[in-house]
């Protein structure tokens, strides 16, 4: 393929789909740290400009890399689908996916005929409030021990991570999560220390924490699956598989993962729930992704970053995960430079995701040594519940005391709800107001209010174990 | 009262308000609305600016905390290949890699083939440099001093990332390097260092070659402690002939004087 557009009398080549691609991406430091962004913003736009008039065909005749990822997204391809499509260009679906009929065409059928790399094409030539009103009518319903994604709930991920895996720590932690009406779309520990034992007590304290508490929801401690797995066989209680995966068979090799295993290790964790009451539905796996991933591992093969976060969601689509989650901010700035890089990827990833079939969240976050702040956090957080996002994180007072990065909080999460009448799953909600967390669908005046308010949720809970 | 709850309901509500006991995380903190009550916005906007500007703190040989060890130890210092702070965090790979000339520099100023390099670089933290590195060089080197142990002639990078090591390895060809490096700072702290360990460090090398002794700070491993674990594993370095992953660290006794009581 070779493509040029003359603009303003200067013209601009691509020497192929790939160059097109990186040169055609918003400006992400990670991008420039390969060396494979546009050299400047004619050249960007010109690069938008050519990706516009290529039709989608032109993805599946020239793969932009040769690995097992991509020979996963051309199996699961629905080849029907694709013949109605293959003609259209990338410009023609960008208005497709725009169009106020859409989410009922891709419910019917066309989500399976989108491949991560025609996704991620059509994201780079959308504005951010394009990345949002598509996304907005997309869901992805998944079932676990509840139900997440149904429109107008917003999930929040209760992380009570702690610096030394403090059990106390840890349970306190969740408690106050709890109490502030988050926690429903998973109760998940990044543990400090990866031994099996360790992994092990995590995932008998939070499984009797929700036993406890009677909470209608899922715990995760986000250990290697393979510990996860050597957790289970020794009778520790898993309720969803954590991994974190790259959109390259390279990325994934640097994490230790294979698809098989991934295969292997949810076939395991189902068949665990079959002697386990409470679970509603199969979805057990909980991936974790994000932009500049394949490049900090050496395993992207000239790949432009965001196109490498899309097929990471091609490898989570094929395991039909409970959760997929882009941890937005965390990664340093040499991959997301400042708050414009960093909203501008949470809002590509979310739609990407989403496009796909994705039950997609965000971790809004940052890090002390990137140009964001709180100020950041908020603005991305009230645009993604906006676009419908399915969960969020919820981090005591946004500090992370283990992993050492500001995510969104246990507040926040509660406010953006309130804001925009968000409600948390359905059987969490149930329960919320059960245990007065909740009062008329919204956090009651006396919870998460202090020590009191602790005092006041384990006589509630006493109360209903009777 | 709580007697007849669930065991981790009961041992949450009995520490009550005494959370700081079981965490250092943000918990109970009540709230305005669904906001942070003032003293909690105000506290986060500190902390994260104690953050901000550890990470662009500098630190002079000549001024003190440093003046003091950089006379009693000749130190001086050397630059990667980032030329501003700016650079340093936009491009990882030239933090890693010395600037030119700097080998020569290196190999003109220190003795070469020692037993034990000891290296201190800015990394993303120099405020945990001037915060550390002041207790901690002194007992290090005297205790290697101590072991019988060549050592080199201490000196600084600026604009420094961990993989420096491997140049530094390159040009000096020592046993082991040692490099003292301010880590990212978090809220809760902005003074925390790491200590890499790498035997005979060479181009190529990744963290799989090297071993770590993170959280050197007031509120994590103490220097003191620090000095042991990485005499430690420089000690298991010499006997395998290897750093890394495959290398692990040596069960010790908690504190040095109970070395030195021995």
């Amino acid at each position: 393929m070779k493509r040029s557009v003359t603009l303003r009398g200067e013209t601009f080549n691509f020497a192929d789909l790939r160059e097109l691609m990186a040169r055609a991406n918003e400006p992400k430091a990670g991008d420039r740290l390969a060396g494979i962004a546009a050299n400047s913003e004619r050249e960007r736009v010109a690069a938008k400009m050519a990706l516009a008039e290529v039709p989608l065909s032109a993805f599946l005749d020239e793969p932009l890399l040769e690995d097992d990822v991509t020979g996963l997204i051309v199996d699961s391809l629905d080849r029907e689908e694709f013949a109605k499509l293959r003609s259209l260009t990338v410009g023609e679906l960008r208005e497709l996916v725009l169009s106020s009929n859409f989410a009922a065409e891709w419910q019917r059928g066309v989500k399976g005929a989108l491949t991560p790399e025609i996704v991620a094409a059509t994201a780079r030539i959308m504005s951010a409030r394009d990345l949002i009103s598509a996304a907005a009518p997309l869901r992805s319903v998944t079932r676990c021990r509840n139900t997440m994604g149904e429109r107008g709930v917003l999930g929040v991920r209760v992380q009570p991570n702690h610096p030394t895996d403090d059990i106390a720590g840890v349970v306190l932690s969740a408690l106050d999560g709890l109490m502030f009406g988050c926690g429903d779309a998973v109760i998940g520990v990044n543990p400090a220390g990866d031994a099996i034992e360790n992994v092990v007590a995590l995932e008998h304290a939070l499984h009797d924490l929700i036993g406890a508490v009677g909470a209608p929801t899922q715990s995760c401690v986000l250990a290697h699956f393979t510990t996860q797995l050597a957790a289970l066989e020794r009778g520790a209680p898993v309720d969803l598989l954590f991994q974190s995966i790259g959109g390259t068979e390279a990325t994934n090799a640097g994490f230790g993962v294979t698809l098989q295993g991934l295969a292997d290790g949810r076939e395991a964790v189902l068949a665990s729930h079959t002697a386990r009451d409470g679970f509603i539905g199969d979805n057990v796996m909980y991936f974790e992704t994000g932009q500049g991933t394949a490049l900090s591992v050496d395993g992207h093969g000239g790949v432009d970053q965001l196109t490498c976060e899309a097929r990471a969601y091609g490898v989570a689509r094929s395991f039909d995960p409970f959760l997929v989650n882009s941890v937005v901010g965390f990664i340093g700035p040499e991959y997301l430079a400042d708050a414009t890089e960093i909203i501008r990827a949470g809002l590509e990833d979310h739609f990407m995701g989403k496009l796909l079939g994705l039950p997609m969240g965000i971790d809004i976050c940052y890090t002390n040594h990137v140009e964001a702040n709180q100020d950041t956090t908020d603005q991305l957080l009230v645009l993604l519940a906006t676009a419908g996002c399915n969960f969020v994180m919820g981090v005591p007072g946004s500090d992370d005391v283990m992993l050492n990065y500001q995510s969104t909080s246990y507040h926040d999460a509660a406010g953006v709800r309130e804001l925009l009448g968000a409600r948390p799953a359905p059987e969490f909600l149930a329960w919320l107001e059960q245990t007065g967390i909740f009062a008329d669908g919204r956090l009651a005046e006396g919870s998460a209010n202090g020590p009191e308010s602790l005092q006041a949720f384990a006589d509630s809970v006493k109360e209903l174990g009777r | 009262m709580s007697a007849d709850l669930p065991d981790s309901l009961r041992g949450a509500v009995e520490v009550g308000s005494d959370v700081s006991n079981v965490t250092p995380a943000r918990l109970l903190i009540g709230r305005a609305g669904t906001a942070y009550r003032t003293s909690t916005q105000l506290q986060l906007r500190a902390d994260h600016a104690f953050a901000k500007d550890a990470l662009n703190a500098t630190f002079s040989l000549d001024e003190s905390p440093m003046k003091d060890l950089a006379d009693r130890f000749d130190l001086f210092e050397v630059e990667s290949e980032a030329t501003s702070r700016e650079e340093y965090l936009a491009r990882p790979d030239k933090g890693r890699r010395l600037a030119d000339g700097v080998a020569e520099t290196l190999r003109e100023n220190c003795p070469s083939g020692v037993d034990l390099q000891v290296v201190i670089g800015d990394g993303l933290s120099p405020l945990a440099v001037t915060s550390q590195v002041p207790s901690l060089l002194g007992p290090l080197l005297d205790h290697a001093a101590t072991r019988g142990w060549s050592l080199g002639r201490p000196f600084v990078v600026r604009n420094c990332r961990v993989g420096a090591m491997n140049d530094i390895g390159e040009a000096l060809d020592a046993q082991n390097v040692v490099l003292l490096i301010g880590e990212r700072p978090g809220l809760a702290t902005a003074e925390s260092l790491s200590a890499y360990l790498a035997h005979r460090p060479r181009t190529g090398d990744t963290d799989a070659q090297r071993n770590l002794v993170s959280n050197i700070h007031s509120g994590g491993v103490a220097a003191e402690d620090a000095v042991w674990r990485i005499l430690g594993l420089v000690d298991a370095f010499m006997i395998q002939g290897r750093s890394g992953f495959t290398v692990k660290e040596p069960a010790r006794p908690t504190s040095l004087s109970e070395v030195s009581g021995r």
